[in-house]
């Protein structure tokens, strides 16, 4: 009980943090339209309609998830070392996982954020027409999209604590998980050697749940897919926290100098 | 029984850099040995990369020791680093450690969660923190908007949320102005009469003077001296100390002072255009006027005679290691 009361005031004073910078602020407002305003117009010109327009408009609310996930979750990490707070979460007897994991949590609500945008923007300035057929699964895959994300994202952010420079994977990521999750493009069409990659990977899954409950498809399957790894994430992110924890300990990178 | 009982420990560290990758190895902490007794104010003193902030940082968990071996409050800080973290308390000194875009008081929330203290009694361990600090009424401000007296009040708040038995300060009076200083001795004084026991590392001799029971000074990762402030006083000098203001020292007036009869030592300290010899005499020696004849020439102001202080013990000891 006492580590939900810390992951859930956790959660909300990052997204209190994030929401008190004007800067983030505006990027956080203006990116996910401008994703969606390039995939939108790229597939009409493709003379994309219909379902595959609904498709589109999926694929890129969950790549605004993803990127604000991907590109800040590792960075977090970097900041609390810059700003010496890395020691005092390490310092505290709450082990270092439940602590990291909220942070990159808030990031993917922050990401939500983007997933509603782009639908709103794509129906309104673009005309996609939002038929739901499985509203209620279509909320349940969304949530847990956003959730196996943040995540992911947490696995991501635990070498942070061992490596100073580790921040850069979530940026070297962003863009090969759009590919590989199959976000814009179909899975099809890549190689077939990367198809294992993508099945490995919870947004492939959480992206593929989205549009199967948006085409009137059973989305529990992929969805169990999802939050299957999405747990599998939580406990590998965990152990290697500890073992990193340790690591970090050891060569003295908990602290910038 | 020894609350921190530290034995032997050793700290290296090895890093790479270049083209070569050249290892530079620094040994940081070179077998160092001490007990602290509960309720007791144990000092570490010692110059910049002396060994205290790694010797604090292995004795919280931060750092792993490469030898030797720490038990606080009974248990080793490698094999159980989460008994000692819930029963002790980390402040250090300056700007860093706190969340800037929160408030003071959503800061001690946090960490109030973190160090697991029960839910219904934050609100009233909070308030009675920012009272002892004197940050009530400035707890909803953001933290970017404090001024850094506030913030290290804050560090001190945050660091006693828990009730830790032992107290690890790190320089925490660095930056803060005298008032604030005199306030925060007057706070830990305090928490030694409430029973808990505190380490402390400090420049600021006059601070360890009035407040530790015992002290151990560091030089270049190694304990060169260990005892009460009078203790090291009288370890290092029992003779009188004379001060000499000197306006544009000549060539070799520090040597012929050096060379009198009675005199032990002598430290020059650039102040501004002055230099100040601190002339420590041997017992019983009489050395104002021949220090005075050995700078004939020189243009002399303040001359002063007095009592060796911490200071000169410290600056004595760490000189001669």
């Amino acid at each position: 009980m006492t580590y939900v009361r810390v992951i859930g005031l956790a959660w909300w004073l990052q997204l209190k943090m994030r929401s008190r910078s004007a800067f983030d602020g505006l990027l956080g407002v203006l990116y996910p339209l401008f994703f969606s305003t390039v995939v939108f117009m790229m597939f009409r010109h493709g003379d994309a309609s219909g379902a595959a327009l609904l498709s589109a408009a999926v694929g890129a609310s969950v790549m605004g998830v993803w990127s604000s996930t991907s590109t800040t979750a590792s960075a977090a990490l970097q900041q609390e070392r810059r700003q010496g707070t890395l020691e005092l979460l390490v310092a505290a007897p709450t082990p270092l996982p439940v602590v990291i994991l909220p942070i990159t949590l808030s990031m993917a609500t922050i990401g939500a954020y983007s997933l509603v945008v782009t639908l709103v923007w794509g129906r309104f300035a673009f005309g996609v027409d939002l038929a739901i057929q499985r509203p209620v699964q279509f909320v349940l895959a969304a949530t847990v999209t956003v959730v196996s994300i943040g995540v992911l994202g947490f696995l991501l952010a635990v070498s942070s604590v061992r490596y100073r420079t580790a921040w850069a994977l979530g940026t070297a990521l962003e863009m090969p998980v759009w590919l590989i999750s199959g976000f814009l493009v179909p899975l099809d069409l890549l190689p077939a050697w990367i198809r294992p990659i993508s099945w490995l990977l919870a947004p492939t899954w959480g992206i593929d749940a989205i549009r199967a409950a948006a085409e009137g498809r059973d989305a529990l399957p992929a969805l169990a897919a999802c939050l299957g790894l999405a747990a599998v994430y939580g406990v590998v992110g965990s152990l290697l926290a500890v073992r990193l924890v340790d690591a970090a300990r050891r060569h003295a990178t908990l602290a910038l100098t | 029984m020894a609350i921190i009982d530290v034995s032997d420990l050793r700290r290296t560290f090895r890093s790479r850099s270049g083209l070569r990758r050249t290892e530079k190895v620094v040994e940081a902490v070179r077998g160092i040995s001490f007990q602290v007794e509960r309720g007791e104010l144990f000092g570490l003193l010692g110059p910049n990369g002396a060994g205290k902030t790694t010797t604090i940082k292995m004795l919280i968990t931060l750092l792993l020791p490469t030898g030797g071996r720490i038990e606080v409050l009974g248990h080793d800080v490698v094999a159980s680093p989460r008994e000692v973290r819930r029963r002790v308390g980390y402040v250090f000194g300056g700007d860093r450690g706190l969340y800037e875009r929160l408030s003071g008081l959503d800061n001690l929330r946090y960490f109030a969660e973190l160090y697991a203290v029960p839910a219904r009694e934050q609100r009233a361990r909070i308030g009675e923190l920012l009272d002892l600090v004197g940050l009530t009424g400035r707890e909803k401000e953001r933290v970017e908007g404090y001024s850094r007296g506030m913030r290290q009040r804050l560090h001190i708040a945050r660091g006693l949320l828990h009730r830790p038995e032992v107290l690890f300060l790190d320089e925490p009076s660095i930056g803060i102005d005298p008032v604030g200083a005199r306030e925060l001795r007057q706070t830990v004084k305090a928490l030694i009469e409430q029973g808990t026991t505190v380490l402390l590392t400090t420049h600021y001799m006059f601070e360890a003077d009035e407040l530790c029971d015992r002290i151990a000074v560091l030089a270049g990762g190694r304990i060169v001296a260990e005892g009460t402030p009078e203790q090291l006083k009288q370890k290092v000098s029992v003779g009188n100390v004379v001060e000499v203001e000197v306006f544009g020292l000549p060539d070799g007036a520090g040597d012929r002072v050096r060379a009198l009869p009675g005199v032990r030592s002598l430290v020059i300290d650039e102040r501004g255009p002055a230099q100040v010899l601190l002339v420590h005499a041997e017992p019983g020696s009489e050395v104002t006027q021949p220090v005075l004849g050995a700078l004939a020439g020189a243009r002399v102001g303040r001359v002063a005679t007095r009592q060796p202080t911490l200071e000169d013990a410290y600056v004595e000891l760490v000189g001669a290691a």
